[in-house]
């Protein structure tokens, strides 16, 4: 885990340079899903996969696609993109398994869970100042996954907080109609 | 105590606490067997040294009331032994009131809270008393001077020294090989007064002979303050036994007791703490008699200890034996050279070595497997940890319940592994009493019925198959088949008109909310209970069922799996999918035929065989998944069972059989419904382990359709 944060690091060493002077800054990762970047604290990654196959655990909720081997540790893989009501799903060779840790209310051990997207895209350094709360998010399903708004100068990123709920919301596949209406 | 020590003995709090409960437990097991009418000097000493050295312990890490208590209880006990005293039966239950009552003490210490003194002051003052009534009766019938020694052991008046003390002590030889260090003891001493110390350098051997590791010195000590010879006493608590010690006041006019005559300083007549069995002083070497330190530790670490952990749900330390240990070493060697003669084969290797290649990992996975053997043998304890709180529980509650009982213990040094074990404690308490109390009757109802008076348990462990066995075994009267039936129609648990086989009506007791207890008693029959049980063994793979006879008795076996960890599993293919079942769980595997399968209304599929209909289980169906064969006929249908319920689940195919190392789903995930866990097979891929009793209830074939089904089943063959 440490080795992958490393490396990361060094890509964005740059940047970091570029900011030192400021208020302090977390980094994150993005990734696609659609045609929207998401982003991540990169804190919680674990590791970065490419897709393969699962073994798939019976009467799942949809978003739950199985089970993977991570290293003798049985992990659950959710399709980020479902619970983010994005259809038209492809798992290929390009398809990526961020592994990510999550909280757990009332227990000290996260879960450790992969997360399907469909690529990785760059690491950015961002002060909790830059995250803006998303007004027209509060009443969609997905709000509770969703930190807030942060811009870099060319795009917007969608800053995500991910929580264990990801594996037991049954209402996951509801389609994102605000993000989707406002492209 | 008054003094400082430079180390913090905080860090050996924990193993004080485990080694009090080890003697604790050791006190009450020796305790249950004593026979009051013929006190064997070898149980009271067992009890006397585990009760010594948890006074020593406390002492030692300043836990004053649990010494004090203890002393107390050990005063009397020493007097015991020393025949001065005579045991009865009422003494029994004092010294099983007092092990309770430390305890309690030592779990308060544990878990940081202060000590509940209410009851060890109300216990203190019925020990004083009989020492007291012991004490005016000794006065009146023996000499005077052993009415002294007595008298100076009492801590209700204890000696003081006034100006000081005249301390003589001569240490075995050993005792610096025990861990015991004079210098200490002396430092410890001048906390207490000021000291002058004088070394008897009389039996110095020469250089030449000179043991290093041996202790040839004596030591003159004087000890001027008002100290309590208690104090003293309390310095060389732990060396007592093996050395001379000969403790004199200073001033001899200060003696409360002119009976002792101040100018013949003779050993015998010293106002010492064990003047009552001055021989274990002076002849170190009588090694029944010789409560050291390493020797209550030794006693300590004998298989026979108990499950002390009965309030905390699981302890996180396991003691293993270094034999144990030892050969995990040597097997992790092995691997090591192993895997350096691959390695070495893989930098030059050409086809000619492919022989010797397979030759070493062959070599690998028997290394591998026998590693994986040892390693579950660490966790693997023997039952007599679960069983030994059962000989109190009895004793108690058959005197609660005025019945006779004999509790005869078998197997128990069948192993189980530690978390079944933990687990399994408390639904065996549960089925142990509910023996006692339901099953076993009055002593005048069994003579009654021609039966001896002292009803008679059986807890009985033994393996079978990879499975353990668990066996309570009552001879009682069996359970009451008449007044169940009317019960499970009363709760509407079966309908009236139904007929219903002997074994059947004996299942209903582990039904949700059943007890036919007449009176609820404070011991059982509170109607939760028999159910839990059955949960709480399901929850560890396990199943439980009983067997009665009227007036001859019950017996209730508890099956469990001998690891949680390690589970023989059967590879199915369905689909695209493998899945494991539990080997156990498999009665047989057939290629069925269409004009076995039976198709009743309202109801699954059966499979007929052999004359009994079992409820077909299709695999794809209830997991939602897709599969070559959907039709019974063409697949093949593993005939499994669980929770006493046969079904025959449709698959696509057995693959091979093999031991797997079971993974948690829900450290990561979340339990899924007819999936036990997880594990991880040869190519790396994830397998879900198959949970039968799961299994049936997601596919809704539960006991009440079975029946159903076989009933109809029955009309349609017929």
């Amino acid at each position: 885990m440490k080795e992958n944060q490393t490396k990361v690091h060094q890509a964005v060493n740059s940047k970091i340079e570029d900011s030192k002077h400021i208020e302090p800054m977390d980094q994150y990762l993005t990734f696609f899903m659609g045609d929207e970047e998401f982003g991540i604290n990169i804190l919680s990654v674990q590791e970065i996969r490419g897709w393969e196959p699962i073994t798939e655990i019976p009467n799942s909720p949809k978003q739950v696609l199985g089970v993977m081997n991570l290293r003798g540790t049985v992990s659950p893989i959710v399709d980020l993109r479902h619970c983010f009501g994005i259809s038209n799903l492809t798992y290929t060779d390009q398809t990526v398994v961020i592994i990510v840790s999550v909280p757990v209310k009332n227990d000290s051990k996260p879960k450790i869970i992969g997360i399907v997207v469909d690529a990785v895209s760059d690491v950015y350094n961002f002060a909790v100042s830059d995250i803006q709360a998303s007004p027209e998010l509060a009443h969609t399903h997905q709000a509770q996954y969703v930190r807030g708004l942060a811009s870099t100068a060319e795009k917007m990123v969608i800053i995500l907080e991910l929580t264990a709920r990801l594996i037991d919301d049954i209402e996951a596949g509801t389609p994102l109609r605000s993000f989707q209406t406002s492209h | 105590m008054g003094f400082v020590m430079s180390v913090d003995l905080s860090q050996f709090h924990q193993v004080f606490f485990e080694e009090s409960y080890e003697g604790l437990d050791v006190m009450e097991s020796a305790l249950l067997n004593m026979d009051v009418n013929q006190v064997d000097s070898e149980t009271i000493n067992e009890i006397f040294r585990a009760a010594h050295s948890i006074k020593g312990g406390s002492g030692t890490f300043g836990f004053s009331v649990i010494a004090e208590f203890t002393h107390v209880v050990e005063t009397l006990l020493d007097l015991i032994r020393s025949d001065q005293f005579e045991m009865q039966a009422e003494h029994i239950n004092l010294f099983l009131q007092s092990v309770d009552c430390i305890r309690t003490m030592i779990q308060e210490l544990e878990q940081g809270q202060s000590c509940d003194t209410t009851l060890a002051s109300e216990l203190k003052a019925k020990f004083t008393e009989l020492l007291e009534a012991k004490d005016t009766a000794s006065t009146s019938t023996a000499v005077s001077d052993e009415a002294a020694s007595t008298n100076a052991e009492l801590p209700s008046a204890p000696v003081s020294g006034g100006k000081g003390w005249q301390i003589y002590f001569k240490p075995s030889a050993d005792i610096l090989r025990t861990g015991n260090d004079p210098l200490r003891m002396f430092r410890e001493l001048a906390d207490l007064g000021e000291i002058s110390v004088t070394a008897l350098l009389d039996e110095l051997p020469a250089f030449s002979d000179l043991d290093s590791e041996a202790c040839f010195l004596a030591w003159e000590i004087s000890l001027s303050g008002d100290i309590q010879q208690a104090q003293i006493d309390e310095v060389f608590e732990w060396v007592v036994d093996e050395s001379e010690i000969r403790i004199t006041p200073l001033n001899d006019t200060l003696i409360k007791n002119d009976a002792l005559p101040a100018e013949m300083p003779s050993e015998d007549n010293k106002p010492e703490t064990q003047a009552t069995a001055p021989e274990t002083y002076t002849n170190p070497g009588n090694s029944e008699l010789k409560p050291t330190a390493p020797n209550t530790r030794q006693a300590s670490e004998n298989p026979q200890k108990t499950n002390r952990k009965e309030q905390k749900s699981e302890s996180t330390s396991i003691r293993v034996g270094t034999d144990k240990i030892d050969s995990l070493i040597n097997m992790v060697g092995e691997l090591v050279i192993t895997q350096s003669m691959l390695n070495e084969l893989g930098k030059n290797f050409d086809v000619s070595s492919i022989p010797k290649l397979l030759e070493g990992l062959a070599q690998l996975s028997l290394h591998t497997r026998e590693l994986q053997e040892n390693v579950m043998r660490i966790r693997m304890l023997p039952i007599s940890f679960a069983f030994s709180r059962f000989p109190r529980l009895v004793h108690d509650m058959s005197q609660t319940l005025h019945k006779k009982v004999e509790l005869v213990l078998l197997g128990e040094q069948t192993e189980l592994d530690k978390t079944v074990m933990e687990r399994i404690g408390d639904p065996l308490v549960h089925l142990v009493r509910n023996s006692l109390d339901h099953g076993l009757e009055l002593p005048e109802k069994r003579l009654a019925a021609g039966k001896p008076e002292t009803g008679k348990i059986t807890l009985n462990a033994f393996h079978q198959g990879g499975n353990i066995a668990i066996q309570i075994i009552d001879d009682g009267a069996g359970l009451n088949e008449e007044r169940i039936l009317k019960k499970a129609i009363e709760n509407g648990l079966v309908s009236p008109d139904e007929q219903l086989e002997p074994s059947q009506i004996h299942d209903l007791i582990f039904q949700p909310g059943f007890s036919t207890a007449e009176t609820v008693t404070d011991i059982s029959g509170r109607g939760v209970g028999m159910d839990v049980v059955r949960r709480n063994i399901q929850e560890l793979n396990g199943t439980v069922e009983v067997e009665s006879h009227p007036g001859k008795g019950s017996t209730f076996t508890i099956r469990l799996p001998l690891t949680l960890a390690i589970l023989d599993g059967q590879l199915i293919r369905v689909g695209n999918q493998v899945y494991i079942f539990p080997l156990v769980s498999i009665v047989e595997s057939i290629e069925s035929q269409d004009k076995m399968i039976h198709r009743v209304s309202g109801a699954s599929d059966v499979l007929r065989i052999r004359n009994e209909y079992i409820p077909i289980i299709r695999l794809w169906d209830v997991f939602n998944i897709e599969a070559d064969h959907k039709k019974v006929s063409d697949g093949l249908l593993v005939i499994v069972e669980g929770d006493n319920i046969k079904v025959a689940v449709l698959v696509d195919d057995l693959l091979a059989q093999q031991q797997v190392v079971i993974k948690s789903l829900q450290d990561n995930y979340k339990s899924v419904p007819g999936v036990s866990g997880a594990t991880i097979l040869g190519d790396g891929t994830v397998s879900l382990i198959l949970d039968i009793s799961g299994l049936i209830k997601l596919a809704g074939v539960g006991k009440e359709s079975y029946r159903k089904v076989s009933e109809s089943g029955d009309h349609q063959a017929a």
